[in-house]
C-alpha cells in the first residue's frame, strides 16, 4: 500500500541478487559433494562385486566348475566334500515357485479388485495397509511359518515334516502378495479412463473391462512385477531358514526339508568355516549363482516394462 | 446481458416437431442431473427423432457431455452423480431396475471426443464388440471388421495392416478406428462428443462426411463446438446454455431466425 516508504520488490531483488553473488562458492561445492556420494555408493557396490568375483575364483580353484555345475549332491561339511549347487538350487526354485503359485493369484485379483471395483476410499485406506504388510520384518514371517502355518498343515498333510518347503514357500508367498498387488495396482492405474470408457460404452461389463481391456494394457507393468517377485522369492532368507531346514537335495518333495542358497550361506556363515578353508569360499560362489540369478531378473524386469511399455 | 440470462425460459417443454413421420429413438422427459451437489441438467424435454443427426451446442461447461453420457448412462460410472426423470429409449425407460445397462450400450454406441483405441491390433479394436458379445466365428469377425472399417471410410488406409497396433494410426486415423469399432456392434444410435474437435480440417471434413453417410441407417447425437459443423452436417440442434435446453428446433431455421435472443447470441459469436 505505502508504496514510497518501503523498497519495490524490483529494489528488494536487485539487493539480494548482490547478495546471492556470495554464495557462488556454494554453487560449485555442492555439486561435486553429491558426485562423491554418488561415486561412493557406487563404488562400494563395485567392491562387492570384486569380492565376490575373487573369492568366488578361489573357491574354483579348490573345486571344478563342472562338478559345482552337474554334481547333485551338496556336502560341504564331509570329509569327502561334495560341491554340487544344483540341491540349493532346486530348494529356492521349489520354494520361489510356491510363492508365486499364491502370490500371483491373490497379488492379481487384489489388484483386480483395487484398481477396477473398489471406491477411492477404500483404495486410500487398503493400499497403505499393503505397504505396511510389506514392512513386517521377515523373521516375523519366518515364525509364522515354523509356529503357525507348518502345524496347520500337519493336520492337512500328517507327513509333513516340521522343516519343509511348503510352509515357507507359502508364508513368502505370502510375503510378497502385496509387492505384486501394489506394483500390479500401479500398472492398471496407469491405464487411462478413456479406455475403461471406450470399452463400458460398447456394452462391457466391469469384468470384462478388466479382463480384456485394462489386463492386457498393463501387461508389462504386471509380468514386470511377478518377475520382481520372483527375484524377491530367491533371494528370500529369513523365513526359509527359520521353516526350510537344513537339508540340501536336489529331489523334489514339497514335504521335506530343504535348504536354499540363501539359507546355506547363513548357515555357514554363522558356523566356524575358518577362514581359508573350501566351506568358506563356497558361500561366495553360492552367493555369486544368487546374485546372478536376481540381477537376470531385474535386467528382465526392467527390460520387460521398458520394451513392451505400451503406448496409450 | 446478465438480465437476459437470467431471463425465465418462455417454453419449458420444447419439442422438437417430428416431421415426416419419423419415430422416436429417445423421449427425455424432465431430467435432472446433479453431480454431487452441483446441479448440471436441469429439467431436459426433449425427443430425438430417429435416423437424424441431432447436433447439441453450447457454450463450455453448460452440460452438452453430461447430457450425451446420460444417453448410455456412461454418467453413472462417475460415484457422485445422481439423476431424477425419465429417458425413453424406444419406449423403455432406461433407468428401470430391470434394464440392462450393457444391452443399451451395445445399443447406443458413443464416440469420444479423444480418440481411444485400445492398444491392441486394428483387427482386435474392431472386432473388441462383437467378440464380447459372443460371436466367435473367424470367418464373421472378419467380414464385421471388413465391413465395419469400410463403413468408417478406413478400409482403404489399413487393410493391409490390419494386425498393427492401432496406437501407430494417425489421429484422424484413430478416430475413424473409433467410429468402426462402434459400428461392428451395429448399434441403434451413435453418440458423439466433439468427434472432430482433435483433428485437422482434412480428417475433419471426412468425419463429416461420413456421419452424414451413416445417418442413412443410425440415430446421431454430436456434440460440437463448431456452429459451421452443427449447421452443415445436422437435421436439428439443441442450445444447451448452463444445464437448460434453451432452443431446440430444425437447424436450419434456428440458424436462420432464432426464437431465443440467447441462442441467436451464441450461434452468432457473441459469447460462448
Ligand atoms: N466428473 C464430474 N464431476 C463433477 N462435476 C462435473 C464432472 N463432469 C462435469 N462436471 C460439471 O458439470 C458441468 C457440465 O459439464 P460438461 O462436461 O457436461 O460440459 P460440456 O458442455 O461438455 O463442456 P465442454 O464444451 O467444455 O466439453 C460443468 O460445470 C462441469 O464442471
Ligand atoms: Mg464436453
Amino acid at each position: 500500500m505505502n508504496e514510497q516508504s518501503s523498497p519495490s520488490v524490483r529494489e528488494r531483488i536487485e539487493r539480494n541478487t548482490k547478495r546471492r553473488g556470495m554464495t557462488k562458492l556454494t554453487e560449485t561445492l555442492m555439486p561435486n559433494v553429491f558426485l562423491i556420494c554418488a561415486i561412493i555408493s557406487i563404488l562400494t557396490t563395485i567392491g562387492i562385486i570384486i569380492t565376490l568375483i575373487s573369492e568366488t575364483l578361489s573357491f574354483f580353484q579348490a573345486v571344478s566348475i563342472i562338478e559345482f555345475m552337474m554334481s547333485s549332491e551338496w556336502y560341504p561339511l564331509h570329509n569327502d566334500a561334495s560341491y554340487g549347487i544344483r540341491p540349493l538350487l532346486t530348494g529356492t526354485l521349489v520354494i520361489a515357485f510356491i510363492a508365486m503359485c499364491i502370490a500371483i493369484p491373490f497379488g492379481l485379483a487384489s489388484a483386480i479388485f483395487l484398481s477396477e471395483y473398489a471406491s477411492d476410499k477404500t483404495r486410500r485406506t487398503v493400499k497403505p495397509i499393503l505397504e505396511v504388510l510389506a514392512g513386517v520384518p521377515t523373521i516375523v514371517y519366518g515364525f509364522f511359518a515354523l509356529t503357525f502355518v507348518t502345524p496347520i498343515l500337519q493336520h492337512l498333510i500328517p507327513s509333513l515334516s516340521i522343516y519343509n518347503a511348503l510352509s515357507p514357500g507359502i508364508v513368502v508367498g505370502i510375503m510378497i502378495i502385496p509387492m505384486v498387488a501394489s506394483l500390479s495396482e500401479d500398472a492398471m492405474s496407469a491405464v487411462p479412463d478413456s479406455l475403461r470408457q471406450g470399452a463400458f460404452a460398447l456394452g462391457s461389463t466391469r469384468l470384462e473391462v478388466a479382463v480384456k481391456v485394462v489386463l492386457p494394457a498393463a501387461f508389462s507393468g504386471i509380468i514386470a512385477s511377478f518377475v520382481l517377485a520372483v527375484s524377491r522369492a530367491i533371494g528370500e532368507t529369513m523365513i526359509v531358514t527359520v521353516a526350510g531346514g537344513a537339508n540340501p537335495t536336489a529331489s523334489i518333495d514339497i514335504t521335506s526339508a530343504v535348504q536354499t542358497m540363501t539359507a546355506y550361506i547363513v548357515q555357514i556363515s554363522l558356523g566356524d568355516a575358518g577362514y581359508g578353508t573350501t566351506e568358506y569360499y563356497s558361500i561366495y560362489a553360492v552367493g555369486m549363482t544368487l546374485f546372478i540369478f536376481t540381477l537376470i531378473m531385474n535386467l528382465l524386469a526392467h527390460f520387460i516394462s521398458k520394451r513392451f511399455r505400451e503406448v496409450y | 446481458m446478465l438480465a437476459e440470462l437470467k431471463k425465465p425460459a418462455v417454453e419449458t417443454r420444447i419439442h422438437a416437431q417430428t416431421a415426416n413421420n419419423k419415430r422416436d429413438v429417445y423421449q427425455i422427459d424432465q431430467l435432472n442431473l446433479w453431480y454431487g451437489a452441483d446441479q448440471a441438467l436441469k429439467n431436459i424435454d426433449m425427443k430425438i427423432a430417429e435416423n437424424e443427426i441431432t447436433a447439441v451446442i453450447g457454450p463450455s461447461g453448460c452440460g452438452k457431455s453430461t447430457f450425451i453420457q446420460t444417453l448410455n448412462r456412461m454418467t453413472e460410472l462417475i460415484p457422485s452423480v445422481r439423476t431424477s426423470g425419465s429417458i425413453y429409449y424406444r419406449s423403455q425407460n432406461i433407468f428401470d431396475k430391470s434394464f440392462r445397462v450393457e444391452q443399451l450400450r451395445t445399443k447406443v454406441g458413443m464416440v469420444f471426443q479423444k480418440p481411444n483405441p485400445f492398444p491392441k491390433s486394428i483387427f482386435e479394436n474392431v472386432v473388441y464388440g462383437p467378440k464380447i458379445h459372443g460371436i466367435k466365428d473367424k470367418r464373421l469377425l472378419a467380414d464385421i471388421a471388413e465391413k465395419s472399417l469400410k463403413g468408417a471410410a478406413l478400409w482403404e488406409e489399413v487393410k493391409d495392416r490390419l494386425k498393427e497396433n492401432a496406437t501407430g494410426l494417425s489421429g484422424g486415423q484413430q478416430q475413424r478406428l473409433c467410429i468402426a469399432r462402434c459400428l461392428a456392434v451395429e448399434p441403434d444410435v451413435i453418440l458423439m462428443d466433439e468427434p472432430t474437435s482433435a483433428l485437422d480440417p482434412i480428417s475433419t471434413l471426412k468425419i463429416e462426411e461420413l456421419v452424414t453417410e451413416l445417418k442413412e441407417k443410425y440415430s446421431i447425437v454430436m456434440v460440437t463446438h463448431n456452429m459451421q459443423q452443427a449447421a452443415r452436417v445436422s437435421d436439428k440442434t439443441a442450445f444447451f446454455l448452463n444445464g437448460e435446453v434453451i432452443e431446440y428446433d430444425e437447424t436450419a431455421r434456428m440458424f436462420s431466425s432464432p426464437r431465443d435472443s440467447r441462442t441467436e447470441g451464441y450461434i452468432s459469436g457473441r459469447f460462448g
